[in-house]
């Protein structure tokens, strides 16, 4: 309230986004390790002519120099250090914003993909986390960072995961590998109708960026 | 004096102790060994390609154990040790070239037909230094050596208006 006893105009933005959480051991071993995501109503498709504006402009800020240094800049370079201690090599299994920017030096540009996927390009793209999209309406409860538990699968994928594999899940089952495929069904598809974004963070990874990109992502999914 | 032989203990060293603080030390160590090597291929760009794979343990990602951090630890080292001497070479052979180019550009005659390109020396661009003859045959015949320096990459105009040339010639 205000002096005068008016409510104050509200001034920036609401973070609509929830935490997750980290099986307890890992955030021992990991800390800084954590997940956060919020659900957008939204359906892919073709992006709106500004989306893909946005998309020609950072292809016109980013050239093979920018590629170099980028990895040195914390934020990519946390990734990196993260995929080492996770068993991933960064030049096989390519962090996120690597791999963007792998693929607008291989195809000249960011090429526009659609919605959710250019939503996620351009927030990752500016902040350098890592995004998941996944179907809101097939998500139950919270989202976690932890590991399998013996016999459990990944839908879609033949075969039981391996003891100890690194995966997101719900309160029910694992919906995708950290930074590796996603579980059938649990995917962006036509069907879909809500979108969860789940930003994943790790150490050296500031909040702030975590909570920007998921803002970015929402505005750009809401001007769709 | 018994308590003085207690602190000296296994037990008091740690020894086998608390692996979780090992691997701790090991991730901060993995974290400085990747900086160092971003900082070399950097530096080495765009004059040499230095390779930073180190090969994955794993096809998914999971929790390492300490004998695995270690592993991933050496690799990145051995990684950083390679790099360094790369660049070093490189260096070494960059100052060979200048000295090179130095003395050839104060006795041209003395360097018959060696060509130094901007690449040997670590610069950027195209073009090159080259030890010829004044007057073609007969400069070689009197000794008339000079260094020439070549006008460097053609412009993009040109290049488009020899591709339009082609293109129109076909």
């Amino acid at each position: 309230m205000t002096a005068s006893g008016a409510a104050e105009p509200e001034i920036g933005w609401e973070n609509p986004s929830e935490q997750g959480w980290v099986a307890p051991h890992l955030a021992a071993e990991f800390p800084g390790l954590g997940i956060a995501w919020i659900e957008v109503d939204g359906r892919p498709g073709r992006s709106p002519e500004p989306v893909r504006r946005r998309l020609r402009d950072l292809s016109n800020r980013f050239y093979g120099a920018h590629a170099i240094h980028l990895r040195e800049r914390p934020i990519p370079w946390a990734y990196r250090v993260f995929f080492r201690q996770i068993g991933l090599d960064p030049d096989h299994t390519r962090t996120p914003v690597e791999q963007l920017v792998l693929d607008r030096l291989q195809e000249g540009g960011f090429r526009t993909r659609g919605m959710p996927a250019d939503a996620l390009t351009i927030a990752t793209m500016e902040t350098g986390v890592a995004l998941r999209a996944f179907d809101a309406d097939r998500l139950q409860g919270r989202l976690c960072i932890r590991d399998s538990a013996p016999g459990e699968e990944l839908a879609g994928r033949p075969g039981e995961l391996p003891h100890g594999t690194l995966a997101i899940a719900d309160e029910r089952t694992p919906i995708g590998l950290l930074f590796g495929a996603t579980a059938e069904g649990c995917a962006v598809e036509k069907v879909t109708r809500r979108i969860a974004v789940a930003a994943i963070q790790v150490h050296a990874v500031p909040q702030i960026a975590v909570d920007e990109a998921l803002w970015m992502v929402a505005a750009t999914l809401e001007s769709a | 004096m018994p308590h003085l032989l207690e602190r000296d203990g296994l037990n008091t060293l740690r020894i086998g102790g608390d692996e979780r603080l090992a691997r701790a030390e090991l991730r901060r160590q993995v974290g400085r060994l990747e900086r160092q090597l971003l900082a070399l291929v950097a530096e080495a760009f765009p004059r040499l390609e230095l390779p930073t794979d180190v090969p994955a343990l794993s096809g998914q990602p999971r929790a390492l154990d300490l004998g695995e951090l270690e592993a991933v630890r050496d690799s990145l080292a051995a990684r950083v040790e390679d790099a360094r001497r790369a660049l070093r070479e490189r260096d070494e052979l960059e100052t060979r070239n200048r000295e090179l180019l130095d003395r050839m550009l104060a006795a041209p005659q003395d360097f018959k037909w060696v060509q130094i390109s901007r690449d040997d020396l670590g610069l950027p661009g195209c073009g090159h230094w080259h030890s010829r003859p004044r007057f073609g045959l007969l400069g070689m015949l009197m000794g008339w050596w000079r260094v020439r320096i070549s006008s460097g990459c053609p412009l993009p105009g040109r290049l488009a208006a020899v591709e339009r040339r082609t293109e129109a010639k076909a």
